[in-house]
């Protein structure tokens, strides 16, 4: 029997409200979308500002609602308001800006505070908020508040936060955009390891391909609609095309690619700096 | 260096909270540089290392704490500094300048600067036109359209006209392209390369994206806590990348690349920086390798 899709988005079609009462017809921002997201995947949407990817993303953790179509996530559909604590409990959600959502004076405190609110007994509460941090390695900065915490810090808190609440799937929205390139590299990796080491069902949304080299599959979005879809080998297979679509090459990977028309045996595989380079080499 | 059009002596800056002894915060300490007048340098580090606070020392819009700042024969913050005179020629592009758009008309938003400089009624024109040609939006088809009709990547390049106008001789970006797609980026700095050729105009630019700063800078400056970690060609810098990673900085990719191969045993020059560079290199090398083997499996027989 085939596994039941953690998130399903079938046929979804949404056009943002007009706010100014304009008579013009407002484009939609998502046209006729259907997306499944197995429990496990880790899936990263792809995309130039104004895509759609937001947008979608939104509708996975019952943001937003669509105008048309059906999103149902774990089985529940998000029309349904009374669906909308436990599709929110499933799925969480980090931003770009991890300021927005962080709350408290202390780091444990604003780790805890979703489950505060959620009024569980005091031992759940410790033992999650203990778990979150360790998980997300800030375990030493627990005592901190959160204002001397740097950046790449700030955003493991963030993702600690939504951690806390045991969601089976978390959405990073641009979740690097405001980093340094270092720490943008260590928010990846944790990424990936909450996706190994807890089976979190990881949805990254980014622009930046060398981000989107490591997912089970890349979703590429244009104009409200997915345009692309598949293992980053065959995705990166079409250069030429994820150009078009205002994306911008990472150098290393235009070099393999020229290489391997070259004649040079370098693998459809080798995305990473370091992959690359060791085919180079060898 | 023959012609500095900024120097920095010594520059110190500390923050301090009025009345508050222990909270202030030495924002830079001792930087000593110099720009060349006509090259674009670019000023790298992580948050908090300075930069910003650096090139706001640039147009006065901070005064050094200690040290000297002088810019195109204006010393910032001595007495009787005329700081309009030193905002127009040292003009600065804050982040997601499109915020600051505000007129009705791309024409009335790029004049804003040169009306507020008292010039003729022609002057004011004639530069408007002439900035809006250079950013890529010609006045023709642009000058009268309303900018928040625009695409992101063209608001900025109308804020970016705002500054020309000003006919500055330091155009100062301050994280110029964050929030753009690759097209839109692409655009920025085809324009930004021939406004340095063709005004001759110094540029400084502040920057997280490495790859940007390889595009553009032909010297950089590494700010670490704010102190002046490193400086050199762009290529010298960028061939440091163990350097660059203790102050959390790393190479653009490509270099990262270059420098596992040549830890690999590669014979890679320093000089190789570009694409091309490295797929021709890398070609000539498979060329001589393979003749290399040829004659050891000749001689081995």
């Amino acid at each position: 029997m085939e596994q039941i899709a953690l998130i399903d988005l079938q046929h979804i079609i949404y056009s943002y409200p007009d706010q100014q009462g304009e008579s013009e017809p407002i484009a939609l921002a998502l046209n006729d979308v259907s997306l499944q997201v197995q429990q496990g995947e880790y899936l990263v949407l792809l995309g130039h500002n104004g895509s759609g990817k937001s947008t979608l993303a939104r509708h996975c953790n019952a943001l937003l609602i669509p105008t048309g179509g059906h999103a149902l996530i774990a089985g529940r559909d998000s029309a349904e308001r009374s669906n909308w604590r436990t599709i929110r409990d499933t799925v969480g959600m980090i931003f770009q800006n991890p300021d927005n959502q962080i709350i408290a004076t202390v780091v444990e405190d604003d780790v805890a505070w979703a489950l505060t609110v959620r009024g569980l007994p005091v031992r759940v509460i410790e033992e999650r908020v203990a778990w979150a941090m360790q998980a997300v390695g800030i375990m030493h900065l627990r005592g901190l508040p959160p204002n001397k915490l740097s950046g790449g810090q700030r955003q493991r808190l963030a993702i600690a936060g939504v951690l806390a609440l045991r969601p089976q799937c978390i959405i990073a929205d641009e979740a690097t955009a405001q980093l340094d390139p270092l720490s943008r590299q260590d928010i990846v990796e944790l990424l990936h390891q909450l996706n190994r080491d807890y089976g979190l069902t990881i949805i990254q949304l980014t622009h930046l391909l060398e981000e989107a080299a490591l997912a089970q599959r890349i979703v590429v979005m244009e104009q409200g609609k997915i345009v692309m879809e598949g293992p980053p080998p065959q995705v990166f297979s079409d250069l030429e095309r994820l150009r078009a679509l205002r994306l911008a090459i990472p150098e290393p990977i235009e070099l393999a690619a020229r290489l391997r028309n070259a004649g040079f045996r370098i693998s459809t595989g080798a995305l990473t700096v370091e992959t690359i380079a060791q085919e180079i080499l060898h | 260096m023959k012609d500095a059009i900024i120097v920095t002596r010594d520059l110190t800056y500390i923050y301090q909270a009025k009345n508050a002894g222990p909270l202030q915060k030495t924002a830079l300490s001792d930087v000593s540089l110099e720009i060349e007048r006509g090259s674009c340098v670019a000023i790298i580090g992580v948050t908090g290392s300075g930069k910003s606070t650096l090139v706001q020392h640039f147009n006065g819009l901070l005064r050094p704490t200690s040290g000297s700042v002088v810019v195109d024969g204006i010393e910032v913050g001595s007495k009787g500094v005329d700081n309009a005179a030193l905002r127009q020629r040292a003009g600065m592009l804050f982040q997601f300048p499109e915020a600051q758009l505000f007129e009705r008309t791309v024409y009335a938003d790029v004049a804003f600067g040169p009306r507020r400089m008292k010039l003729r009624r022609k002057e004011i024109r004639a530069r408007v036109l002439r900035a809006l040609d250079l950013v890529g939006l010609p006045h023709g088809e642009f000058a009268m359209r309303n900018p928040f009709e625009l695409s992101g990547g063209q608001k900025r390049r109308v804020a970016l006209a705002g500054v020309l106008a000003m006919s500055p001789s330091i155009l100062i970006l301050d994280e110029p392209t964050v929030g753009l797609d690759a097209g839109g980026r692409e655009e920025f700095y085809a324009y930004l390369k021939r406004i340095k050729e063709q005004q001759g105009v110094t540029i400084v630019l502040v920057s997280h994206d490495m790859a940007e700063v390889a595009a553009l800078a032909d010297w950089l400056f590494v700010l670490n806590e704010g102190r002046l970690a490193l400086q050199g060609e762009t290529r010298t810098v960028f061939n440091q990348d163990g350097a660059l990673r203790t102050w959390g900085l790393a190479a653009p990719p490509l270099n990262e690349l270059l420098a596992i191969l040549r830890k690999g045993g590669m014979a890679i020059p320093d000089e190789i920086n570009t694409l091309e560079e490295a797929f021709d290199l890398l070609q000539d090398l498979r060329q001589i390798s393979e003749k290399g083997q040829g004659t050891c499996s000749r001689t081995s027989l």
